[in-house]
């Protein structure tokens, strides 16, 4: 039998489950489980709130790793999620003369990509948003996610991974990304629950709910957003918070059937929200 | 047909709808096959092809279609057919396709393709000194395949159950899919190809790069560089046709709209509305109560904006062509619209039109007419990028 220097885990495909309040669909799991066993990047992509960011602290803890984040913005470069030179701070102990600074090292300090190529063991490393950074930020990470490997210019050095992490991405969509990036990973998008799958989510969430007022309440929801019209449609984020507004207050079951108390939960627009109590929303059923 | 060719046929069939599946994405589908990832299981395969080959929920839809179409019959549980099954037991040696692929690929004229996934190859090869991983497996024991172990593991859904292609012809993705008119948020995303990045205003970025350059020079006494960062400078002006042909349009207009506004890409975006076509003047509101000069909107925008004309195009060709022609008898222009449509796009550097009705409604007619002003496009999420590239 060969050994592998890269894995020293035994082989077994269903690594990721879910866990006790992340509630994955089939596909999803299908796509994380791919995404560990080919080492490649798992790009995500949902609606808001459909839980792509909790995703990645997820798969974290359903697998035991230490997750390492990195928010994108606008101003990010590839290079900050592998290490930065603090320049500044070198030129400024340069002058004053109180630091040595003949060490560049002192100077490097390591992003959550760099970090995880460099750590002993296997990490979780979420790059959120990825569509937040310039359109040229997912290109430059090509070289690096795929080699799993990186150098810093002003030391020299080398690294290779020696457990590759899991690399979680997250898109919005607000920009396409470049094709050579998306034809590296494994790619998954996150449909909008379908209302059993939701109703399991309630229940992580809130595990007393009754049978009756779960019931109308999902169909109030489901009502609410198929309704085209609206600037915003209610999320799963949104639904929680509601459902625990309507609990808070002992809501009925039979009360839902008659309006939707608290709609300024679940929906956000003021249009949306004037719409709603001037009548001009008309729920379905 | 053998196990190969189906993969192969499936592999075309879905570049044939679209699908931009590279051989790289093949060959990586491949070698998690020849993993077992599939579990010798449609369903899985069904979810493990389509997280490799297709990356975009625009094309889920394509891709249930074609699955739907080329598996039918083969749906047989539990599994795999048998075909695929004993072909993906035949050993392919890894750094090479399958020979049905090959012939097709050269059938199709479509050598570039693996000239450019050879060239990958060997260069993948220099560099790991043909120790890369993303086709073959280096070994690994295939997967023992024995479901999987419900204690403690939430599965979503009802899961199982259903078959891969009763799953692929439920089409459930029908409604992602980008020729479809479209919400808010798609039009905003589809409005964002829409810039042209400026170094403008305030210098208040450190060129960091300059600042070092300069204190070398100066011999270690630090000089700070500062430059202007980068900005959208895009301004756009919008006009929007609130003609009565345009109402069942209403919804979809409204939505580009407050797409448009809530936007905050762009510099400025201006918006005035005409009737059916227009004239001299333009409107501050859809009612048409607060008449503008379109000489005075003209004036105000210089050519450097761009616009985006939205209406339906379709009118009764004296409206268009003829003086006296506006459709509200009261309204006397004395210039026809084609005139001032001819101005507006004379004035400006680049501007579209958007059109919400299909595209064989302005084949003939005005449509036509007004098509050969402006390059008119539809209002779907491709017409809206397809604009915005033309505008750039």
């Amino acid at each position: 039998m060969t050994t592998r220097k890269t894995s020293a885990e035994p082989p077994a495909f269903d690594r990721f489950r879910g866990t006790e309040r992340y509630v994955a669909s089939r596909e999803l799991r299908d796509a994380v489980n791919v995404a560990i066993a080919i080492e490649r990047p798992l790009l995500v992509k949902g609606e808001p709130g459909t839980g792509k960011t909790v995703l990645a602290e997820h798969i974290a803890e359903g697998l035991g790793l230490e997750l390492l984040k990195w928010p994108v913005k606008s101003t990010s470069k590839a290079v900050d999620g592998l290490y930065t030179y603090d320049t500044v701070q070198r030129l400024n102990d340069a002058r004053f003369g109180d630091h040595d600074v003949s060490d560049i090292r002192r100077y490097i300090r390591l992003g959550p990509l760099g970090t995880a190529f460099t750590a002993s063991e296997r990490k979780v490393v979420l790059i959120d948003e990825i569509d937040k950074g310039d359109i040229e930020f997912p290109n430059d990470l090509l070289q690096e996610l795929d080699d799993m490997a990186f150098g810093i210019v002003e030391t020299g050095e080398r690294f290779t991974a020696k457990h590759r992490p899991v690399v979680i991405i997250t898109s919005n969509s607000e920009k396409e990304l470049p094709d050579p990036f998306l034809r590296r990973c494994v790619f998954h998008y996150i449909e909008f629950p379908a209302p059993d799958l939701m109703a399991e989510i309630i229940k992580v969430h809130y595990p007393d709910l009754s049978e009756a007022l779960m019931a109308q309440a999902v169909a109030r929801f489901y009502a609410l957003r198929s309704v085209d019209a609206l600037r915003k449609k209610p999320s799963t984020s949104e639904l929680l918070d509601w459902i625990g507004v309507l609990l808070r207050c002992g809501v009925s079951a039979d009360a839902l059937r008659r309006e939707i108390p608290f709609v300024g939960t679940l929906l956000k627009k003021d249009p949306d929200l004037r719409a709603y109590t001037a009548g001009a929303i008309r729920l379905p059923g | 047909m053998d196990g190969g060719n189906l993969l192969v046929e499936f592999f075309f069939g879905l570049r044939a709808r679209g699908v931009p599946a590279s051989l790289h994405e093949f060959t990586t589908l491949l070698g998690a096959m020849r993993r077992g990832l599939h579990f010798s299981d449609m369903e899985t395969f069904y979810r493990l092809a389509r997280s490799l080959l297709v990356k975009d929920v625009a094309q889920y839809d394509a891709y249930d279609q074609v699955f739907a179409h080329l598996f039918r019959g083969v749906d047989l549980p539990p599994g795999i057919p048998e075909e695929i099954a004993a072909w993906l037991e035949n050993p392919l040696p890894r750094r090479e396709l399958p020979a049905e692929l090959i012939a097709r690929l050269r059938r199709l004229g479509l050598d570039g393709l693996l000239e450019e996934f050879e060239k990958r190859l060997r260069e993948q090869r220099e560099r790991h000194d043909g120790g890369d991983r993303w086709i073959g497996t280096g070994g690994t024991s295939p997967f023992g395949h024995g479901g999987y172990h419900p204690e403690g593991i939430r599965v979503g859904g009802a899961g199982g159950g259903r078959s891969a292609i009763k799953v692929a012809a439920e089409r459930r993705f029908r409604n992602y899919r980008a020729d479809r008119t479209l919400d808010v948020r798609q039009i905003q995303v589809a409005l964002r190809k829409l810039r042209v990045l400026h170094r403008h205003g305030a210098r208040d970025e450190l060129d960091l790069d300059a600042t070092i350059d300069r204190t070398c020079r100066e011999g270690g006494e630090i000089d700070l560089v500062w430059r202007a960062p980068r900005r959208n400078r895009l301004r756009v002006l919008l006009l929007l046709d609130s003609g009565g042909s345009m109402d069942p349009f209403a919804d979809l207009v409204d939505r580009l709209f407050s797409a448009a506004c809530s936007m905050r890409h762009f510099k400025a975006l201006d918006h005035y509305y005409f009737h059916n076509c227009v004239y001299e003047n333009l409107y501050a509101d859809m009612w048409r109560s607060r008449a503008i000069p379109t000489a005075k909107v003209l004036a105000e925008h210089d050519a450097d904006w761009r616009v985006i004309l939205v209406g339906d195009a379709s009118m009764a060709p004296s409206e268009l062509l003829a003086k006296w022609g506006a459709i509200d008898y009261r309204h006397a222009n004395d210039t026809p619209g084609i005139v001032w449509l001819d101005r507006v796009a004379r004035h400006f550097r680049k501007a579209v039109w958007l059109n919400p009705t299909d595209e064989s409604e302005w084949r003939y007619g005005t449509g036509a007419a007004i098509r050969r002003i402006f390059p008119m496009f539809r209002l779907t999420v491709e017409g809206i990028e397809q604009a915005a590239g033309a505008m750039r």
